[in-house]
Order: structure tokens, then sequence, then C-alpha cells
């Protein structure tokens, strides 16, 4: 907690992307989390990924459940839509919304205990209805919010503050997501935003559902020796294998890309992923064999990161489901509730 | 990005020394500015706590005239100041120091006193204006008998005969200089020292020369010696105004040139009865010598200030001055600003009564003989050693205008420091060269949790408008002080602006846990985490990278966990605090700098241990 707020200052030479506006444009409230906490930084992050695509505040929604990571949501854009739902439904607030209006941009921000306790079921859903939204899922290993129990993150082994030890053995989101269909999937650091600020930028282009799980150190209660979600840990484990970046259509792409290692990825705005191998062995493009990759990799005690897989070919849920590409909230009453002669032969077709 | 000069591009930039004195020390860019050194943001946080005598010993400790230049300095510690850089202006620093000097208790007995015997050198001082008088404040409280000789019969020197009453008033200069006489030092009025061989042979220790620049240029024109019963030399003027010679002046007055001395001149007339004064400059405006506070307050008072004439000729009818010929200018500039080329276009009389010819002041020293022993080098000025401001003769000192041509009080008063430095190390049988380095003392601010010394949070007011008495009261008199003074409420908004930028970011290293949690709180972005790298691609880094290369970049020791450097842009931090408030190992602390600036007295006690 910090005792003022940060002021506004107009720097003579800052930063202005193409709307005019700076950084500090996209920035929120002050957080009331611990000095140190990773998910301030990942906020930043988000900030700057915003500012750095040049999106009007006002055209995104921040949504997210209970937990210290949720909370951050009122910490980035603060001219965002927002909601702060109950603790694991974010996704099915999320999915509503999505559905009511496709044009905005859609931001979940979760926890690991909000994600993979609580909401499991509604954060698998998500994924598998492949939802057009960028899903953080900030990662410390604990319930940070409710003083440090282990969460289902936790790995086996790593010790609370107090000492006691995990047993249980963690849910890893990234492969869960590769398992349910997610068709982009990577891993992150919150100390790492030379990684992240691309990431982000990357997932908010992608069509469909994407997730990043970004190690999130809980300075408070998960940053001690012992604990494999620590700053230090964390650190000295993580491996960067595929990086990834949003190249706009308006740029070309002026790399020449060594076969096999680099490889751009169309989107559907006429923008690439471009993708950066750092790690030759790994193949973000087969689902199989990232899976795979992940896990023998996660064995060895290795945590490895970037844009693990992508798959720009999968329709998303509105194109499935033929859902309206118009708002809701902009369509005329009687369109939007077509009366109830349309309604009696919609049921009379199931009879 | 284009980086100016000053930065290195191919070496790895080396973690900074902050230990080097001079370090933190530029980022007090107002101290580092002022010539004495002022401690400036210590003495505003003590006005802030309202210790006004505390904040004027402070002071006078570094600049010896607090009441004096708080009205009337150059004050460059204000264009130098960083507030500028985060908003459109900077900290009021000098009236602050006026607010220090006009509310404090009495102070005398916290003045260093002459003590009770003597240590028998005896030292000579020429000209009392403020850089003999800085000496003698120095040197009389360790025991040397100070005698300052002035052709005068008042002392104070420009301050007294040169700026007029209205800037500063006369009590102001008694009251400070008197401090100074109480000292025990000795002052002999109606005394011009006419022979340099003659003083030397009265054997004193030492001798110092603070006779200032008195001579006012000449301007040799067509009817100048026709004319001459209406044409003014302008420092010889305001010097017959001030000692009451001269009482009374035409109704319209032309002052040529367009310097601090034009600006003096110009309202000096007005009190004396002109009503319409014209200050007639060669130049466009972005060439005046004058600062720009000066220039406002001369057209507050609607003096018309003429750009691009050219004086040609005196005209004189009848034996009496009716007007001056000027031609009249046009100037190509460069995008810079630069005069490319200038092109006379024609040609103007404009008429007047009185014409103050204000263009420069010259050094004279024709009562120094040539065979006196000392060395004249280039434009006849006396062989003066820059940082000993000692002459050829070893036993002569030199300081204030006397040394290297016209500056101003404050430059005065810093050689005064240095000389008396010099003159005690000669008279003590020390080498020279020596002047003690500086120090520096750091201490945390820390009291608690987001809890300061200091007042650390940024406060968003604008400068204050300084309280001027109304126009139509100003001219009945030379002496009604034209500025007001700060009241206390302004006193009290303006104080909280100072950044305080002497209470540095300490970062330690080994502590920090590279959490980002400080770059992500710093509200002018002046900090990164990035790879060691030249100090081009390091400042590429940061996201509003300083564009002057004057300003330090700070670049740490390795980081513990990755190796990679913190690295911190000193041009525009807040010193805010946020950064320590926010970060969870507190690898960064706000501490305060204090630049350890010796003057005599240090030696002096050093010498006795
Ligand atoms: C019109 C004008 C306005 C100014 N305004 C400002 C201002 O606002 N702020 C600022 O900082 N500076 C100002 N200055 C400059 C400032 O006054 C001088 O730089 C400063 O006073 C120099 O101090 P000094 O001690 O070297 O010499 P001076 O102040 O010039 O004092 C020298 C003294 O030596 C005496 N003297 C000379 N020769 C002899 C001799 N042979 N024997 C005995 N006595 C002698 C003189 O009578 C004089 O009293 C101004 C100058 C002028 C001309
Ligand atoms: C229905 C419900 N059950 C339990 C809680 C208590 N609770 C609040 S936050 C939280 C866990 C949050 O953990 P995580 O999502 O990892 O967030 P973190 O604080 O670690 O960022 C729990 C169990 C709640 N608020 N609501
Ligand atoms: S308790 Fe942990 S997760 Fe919550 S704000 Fe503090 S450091 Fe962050
Ligand atoms: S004190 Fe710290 S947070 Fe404040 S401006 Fe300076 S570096 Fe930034
Ligand atoms: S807040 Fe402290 S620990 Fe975190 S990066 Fe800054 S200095 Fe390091
Ligand atoms: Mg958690």
């Amino acid at each position: 907690m910090t005792s003022f707020a940060k002021p506004s200052i107009n720097l003579k030479n800052a930063k202005r992307n193409a709307l005019g506006l700076t950084w500090h444009d996209y920035e929120g409230a002050m957080s009331t989390l611990c000095a140190g906490c990773g998910h301030d930084s990942v906020s930043a992050c988000m900030a700057k990924a915003f500012f750095e695509l040049s999106i009007e505040p006002h055209r995104a929604v921040k949504i997210s459940g209970i937990g210290c990571s949720s909370k951050t949501t009122a910490y980035f854009l603060n001219e965002a839509h927002g909601i702060n739902t109950v603790h694991g439904r974010m996704p099915s607030v999320a999915t509503g919304a999505a559905a009511a209006n496709s044009g905005l941009t859609y931001i979940g921000v979760s926890g690991d205990g909000d994600s993979l306790s609580i909401g499991m079921g509604q954060f698998a859903h998500a994924m598998r209805r492949n939802v057009n939204m960028l899903y953080m899922l900030e990662n410390n290993g604990v319930y940070g919010l409710t003083k440090g129990q282990f969460s289902a993150s936790a790995d086996v082994g790593s010790k609370s503050k107090k000492g006691e030890v995990n047993l249980a053995p963690p849910i890893d989101p990234v492969t869960l997501a590769m398992s349910l269909g997610a068709t982009f999937v990577a891993r992150a650091f919150s100390g790492d935003r030379e990684q992240l600020v691309p990431l982000i930028k990357a997932g908010l282009k992608h069509n469909g559902f994407g997730l990043i799980d970004v190690i999130s150190p809980c300075v408070s209660f998960n940053d001690h020796a012992g604990s494999t979600k620590s700053y230090a840990h964390t650190y000295k484990y993580y491996h960067k294998a595929v990086h990834a970046d949003y190249v706009p259509m308006s740029k070309e792409i002026k790399t020449s890309y060594d076969a096999g290692s680099s490889v751009p990825v169309k989107l559907h705005d006429g923008g690439s992923i471009v993708l950066r191998k750092i790690d030759e062995d790994y193949d973000p493009y087969d689902r199989g064999a990232a899976y795979a990759q992940v896990v023998e990799r996660a064995a060895k005690g290795e945590i490895v990161t970037g844009l693990l897989y992508v798959d720009e070919t999968q329709e998303d849920m509105a194109a499935t489901n033929k859902l309206a590409s118009r708002p809701l909230n902009t369509m005329p009453y009687d369109e939007l509730c077509p009366g109830n002669a349309e309604l009696t032969a919609l049921q009379n077709r199931y009879r | 990005m284009n980086a100016p000069d000053g930065w290195k591009r191919q070496d790895t930039a080396p973690p900074t020394d902050t230990t080097d004195p001079d370090y933190f020390h530029k980022v007090v860019d107002c101290q580092w500015a002022c010539p004495a050194h002022t401690p400036v943001p210590a003495y505003i946080r003590l006005i802030a706590q309202g210790r006004f005598s505390d904040a004027y010993i402070m002071n006078r400790q570094s600049n010896v005239f607090p009441g004096i230049l708080g009205r009337v300095c150059d004050r460059p510690c204000e264009p130098a100041c960083r507030r500028a850089r985060v908003e459109e202006e900077p900290v009021a620093i000098c009236r602050l120091k006026r607010v220090a000097a006009d509310h404090k208790d009495d102070i005398t007995d916290r003045l260093p006193k002459k003590p009770s015997k003597t240590n028998g050198k005896r030292i000579a001082l020429i000209g009392a204006g403020p850089a003999s008088f800085t000496v003698a404040n120095d040197l009389a409280p360790l025991g040397y008998e100070c005698t300052i000789f002035e052709r005068h019969g008042v002392p104070g020197g420009l301050m007294r005969s040169n700026i007029p009453a209205f800037r500063l008033p006369e009590s102001v200069l008694t009251e400070e200089l008197g401090y100074i006489l109480d000292m025990g030092v000795e002052l002999r009025l109606n005394s011009p020292v006419g022979s340099m061989k003659a003083l030397l042979d009265e054997g004193y220790d030492a001798v110092f020369v603070g006779t200032g620049a008195p001579k006012g240029k000449e301007l040799s024109l067509p009817g100048r010696k026709e004319g001459d019963a209406n044409i003014h030399i302008g420092i010889d003027w305001l010097e017959s105004v001030a000692f009451e010679h001269t009482k009374s002046i035409g109704k319209k007055v032309l002052i040529i040139g367009v310097g601090n001395t034009a600006m003096d001149c110009c309202r000096t007339a007005l009190r004396l009865g002109a009503d319409d004064v014209k200050v007639m400059a060669r130049k466009p405006r972005s060439f005046f010598k004058a600062s720009e506070w000066e220039l406002e307050d001369a057209e507050a008072e609607n003096v018309a200030i003429t750009v691009n004439h050219s004086p040609k000729s005196f005209v004189v009818e009848n034996g009496v001055l009716t007007g001056m010929v000027f031609e009249t200018l046009e100037y190509e500039l460069d995008e810079k600003g630069a005069i490319l080329s200038q092109n006379v276009t024609g040609e103007v009389t404009i008429p007047c009564d009185d014409v103050v010819l204000a263009i420069g002041q010259e050094n004279a020293f024709e009562w120094i003989e040539r065979d006196a022993g000392l060395k004249f080098g280039k434009w006849d000025m006396p062989v003066v050693d820059e940082t000993t401001f000692q002459s050829t003769t070893p036993r002569v000192f030199f300081g204030g205008d006397a040394a290297f041509g016209p500056k101003n009080i404050i430059w005065a008063v810093e050689h005064g420091h240095q000389a008396a430095i010099s003159i005690h190390q000669y008279c003590q049988d020390q080498l020279l060269l020596a002047h003690p380095a500086n120090g520096l003392e750091l201490t945390s601010t820390k009291m608690g949790m987001f809890e300061w010394r200091y007042s650390n949070s940024f406060d968003d007011a604008h400068r204050r408008a300084m309280p001027h008495v109304e126009l139509a009261k100003r001219f009945k008199d030379l002496g009604t002080e034209v500025e007001l003074g700060f009241t206390a409420e302004q006193a009290a908004i303006e104080v909280e602006r100072c950044l305080n930028c002497d209470v540095q970011t300490i970062f330690d290293a080994p502590l920090c846990t590279e959490c980002d949690a400080c770059i992500d709180i710093c509200p002018v972005d002046c900090l990164a985490i990035t790879q060691a790298g030249d100090e081009v691609h390091l400042r590429e880094t940061l996201d509003a990278p300083g564009l002057d290369a004057e300003q330090a970049l700070f670049v740490s020791d390795d980081l513990p966990l990755t190796g990679r450097i913190m690295i911190k842009d000193e041009n525009i931090c807040l010193h805010c605090g946020l950064c320590a408030e926010r970060c969870p190992t507190a690898a960064w602390d706000m501490q305060e700098s204090q630049i350890i600036i010796h003057h005599v007295e240090d030696m002096a006690e050093g010498a006795s241990q």
C-alpha cells in the first residue's frame, strides 16, 4: 500500500501512440497490492501492450474473479469497462459479454486459485468454446488474498512460508489448455516484460481463446527459499522457448526467417504473430509435440516459456455459433426481441 | 534517436561511482549552478518548517548576504532548477531566500565572532564591495586583522552605488554589511588607494584587491562632446543618483544598451521625472543580456524596448541635445537563432532630452603602478590564478569583478571564499594549490512505512507571482521597494514546489529481487532494468529517454538474480520516493545528500588539531 497517488506528470518527451496517448493514459487506480507483487508488474505490462497497440481504452473490457490477481483489473486501463465477478465465475461472464458484443477486446484476469480450484469448470469450458478473449492467469502457487494457502498449481515438494510441504500434484494450466482445445497457449513470467508485453499484444490480436499463464510471484506468502514460484526460483529455471510478437498489417515484416526457426502466423485482421524460436527443437504448431515437450521439460524442473502452442485456423465461439456480429446494444428493439409470433415459430420447430 | 555527443557509444557503461561528491552534487542542479553552491533544497525545507533563522544561517554560510541576494541575485540556480523539466517554471529559489531573511529572528549571537586575540596577521582589502566583505567575513573570525579601504563615503560597492534602492533597500545592505563589520573588521571610508606600491610598503601580510570594474564604457559617436551635458555614462549616473548628486532628468530619455544596467537606468529615470523612456537595442530580443525577469519588471513600468536600432549620432541643436539618430536593422537568423547577416534598412531620428549609455563596464587599474611587481596580461588585466586568486605577486590576491571582469554578487562572494582560503594558506605558509576537496554525507530520511523526513509527495502548484507595489505608488521616491516579498500563504505553497533534489535515490543492488515495482510506480519513467550496454543503448531502453547529455545516467552493480542492471535517468526524477515506498526489499532508499563544501574556517580547525 502506498500512502499517496502517483502524480500525473506531462513529460515533454513522453512516447505517444497513434492515438496521441502516453502509456500513463493506460494506467489504472493506485494498486493496493503488496509492494513487489508480480501482479502489479503484469498490470503494467497490460497497460503497455494496450498502449503499443493503440487500442482505445474504452473499447476494452476487463473481467475477473476473486483474488489479489483478480483485483488488478482496477489497476490498469482506467477508462475500460470492467466487472469483478464471483470467485471462479469470470469465464461465464466473459463468455456472455463476448456473445453480446464481439466488437470489444476482452481480457480475463484470474489467479491460480480462481481458475484451477473453484473456477476449474468454467475455465475449461471457456477454452473448449474458444471464446475470443485473452485470459491472464496470474499464477503464484498460492491463494494470496486469503494469506497463502497452497493452490492447485503448487508443485509437489514446494514449501509454504511456514515450512509445510505440498504433496498434491499440480494442475498445469498450459497442458490443460492444450488438451482442451485452446488456440493460443503461452507461459510467461512477470519479471520478464521483454517477453510478456509482446506476448500480450499477440494474445490480444489472436482470434479465439488465448491463455497466458504468467508466473507472478506472491512476495508476501510465496517468495521464500523452497518455493517454486518465487522470483529467485523462476529467474533461475525459466527457459525461453518461443518468442512471439504482433506485427500489424501496415508494417512489412522485414526480418528474414530461417526455415523452421521463425514463421509469421497470419491473423484475421491482416497482421501477423511473428514467432522466433529460441529453442530450435520446440514446435509450437503441433499440439501433440508441444504438449510432450512441456511435460518432459517440467519433469526436469525447467519452466518453459513463450508462445507454446498456437492455432490460428480454428473458428471462435461467435463463428461456430453464428452469433450476431453486431453488438446487441446497437440493435433496434424489434430486431433484438422479434416478438411472440417468432418465438412460437421457433418453439414449433422443436415439437 | 539522435544521441547528444556526450553519451558514450561503444563501451559498456560501468557502475556509477556515487561516492564521488560531484555525482550527487550535480543532481542538485540548483546547488551545482550556484557559484557559492548554496544548499538550496535544504534551506527550502527549513523555510517550510518555519525555521527562518536556521534557513538564514544555512544560506549565510554559503552566500554571506541572504537578504541582499534574496532580492537581487542573478539567480543562476533558477534556470537550472529541475522543476522546469516537469512543469513550466522553476521554483522561486531566490525569493524564498528573501523569506528567510525577512522573517528570521535576531541571529546576531549565532554569527562568527571576533576572537579574543588576533593571530597577528594584517590583511588589507581594497574596495568595500561584496568580494572584500566576504574575505573579511571568512578571515576575521580566525583572528586576522582586516582593514577595508574604500574610496566612497559608504560601503557596499556597486550594491550601494548602482543597484537602485527600489530593488535593494539600504537597510538590508546596512544590516548584512554590519554583521561583518561587527566581527572587528576595520572600515576606512573616503580612503581611495592611489598607489599599490605605497600600500605594499605598509607591510600587510596580504592584500586583497576587490575594487570591481568601476568604469562605464563610452560611445564615441558624432555629437558626443557637444551634447555631453545630457549624455550620461550609466554606472556613473546611477552612482550619482544613489549619492544624491543627481536628482532629476529630462522627460524623454533614451537608454542605450539592453543589459541589466540598462534596466536599472530606465527604471531610475522614471523615478527622477522622466515620462517617456525608451531602451534602444541593436539586436532582437533573443540576444538581450538582461535577465527575462528584469525585462518584465521594466516593461511593467511602461518602458518601451525598441529592437534593431543601432546608434549612429547624437543630434545637438544650439548646444542642446535634442535627439539621436539610429540606423534601423534587419537580421537574417538561422534555425538555431544565430545571426547569419544584418542589413541596414533605413535611418530614424528619435527626439530626447537625455541619453544614458549602458553598454558595459571595464576594469581600471591605473592606481597599480606597472612596476609594482604584478604582471598584467590580456586586455591590460592583472594575471590572476583561476583557482587560488593569487596574482603574480604572492601576497596580492584578487576577487570579484576586479579578478576577471564584471560578473555579479554571488560570483564576488565565491571568489571571496576562495581567496580567503588562499590568503589563509599563504599566511600559514601552506601550499596554495590544495584547496580542500568537497565531501559527501548521506543520511537516510526514512522514518517508518511510507514516512520520510521530507515532504516527498509531488505538489502540482505553479510558481507564485511576486506581489508588487502598485504602479501609481512606485515613482514618488527612489527608495520604495517594488517587490513586497511573498506572503506567508505564497511561501507555504512555493516551498512545496521544490522537488528535494538533494534527497537521493540510493540503490542497493544485492537487495533487488527484480520485481519491477519501482519501474512501474515511477511517475516519470526514469528507471529500467536491462542488460548492460553502452550509454546510448541504455538510455534508449527508458520509456522517456532524457535528451540532456549533461544529466547523469545512474548504472547499478549487477543484480543478483539475473546479472542485469538497474539504470536511472537522473534528469527528471521527482525525488518523490515512490520507488522506495514500492520496493519490497528496501533496495531503494531516500537519503539526504549533504555536499560538504569547505570554507576557510574548516581548514583552520584542521590546522589547529
Ligand atoms: C547597474 C548595475 C546593476 C547590477 N545589478 C546586479 C544585480 O541585480 N545582481 C547582481 O548579482 N549583480 C548586479 N550587478 C553586478 C554587481 O553589483 C557586481 O558584480 C558586484 O558588486 C561586484 O562586487 P565587487 O566586490 O567585485 O566590486 P564592487 O561592488 O564593484 O565594489 C568595488 C568597490 O571598490 C571601490 N574601489 C574601487 N577602486 C578603489 C580604490 N582604488 N580604492 C578604494 N576603493 C576602491 C569602489 O568604490 C567600490 O565600492 C550590477 C551592476 C551594475 C553596474
Ligand atoms: C466462493 C468463494 N470461496 C472462497 C473465497 C475466498 N477466497 C478469496 S480469494 C481466494 C483465492 C484466490 O487465489 P488466486 O486466484 O490464486 O488469487 P491470488 O490472490 O493468489 O492472486 C479465495 C479462496 C471467496 N472469496 N469466494
Ligand atoms: S498477498 Fe501476494 S498476491 Fe496478494 S498482493 Fe500481496 S504479494 Fe500479491
Ligand atoms: S524518486 Fe523514484 S519513483 Fe520518484 S521520480 Fe525518482 S526514481 Fe521515480
Ligand atoms: S522494487 Fe525493489 S526489488 Fe523490485 S525491482 Fe525495484 S529495486 Fe528491485
Ligand atoms: Mg494465486
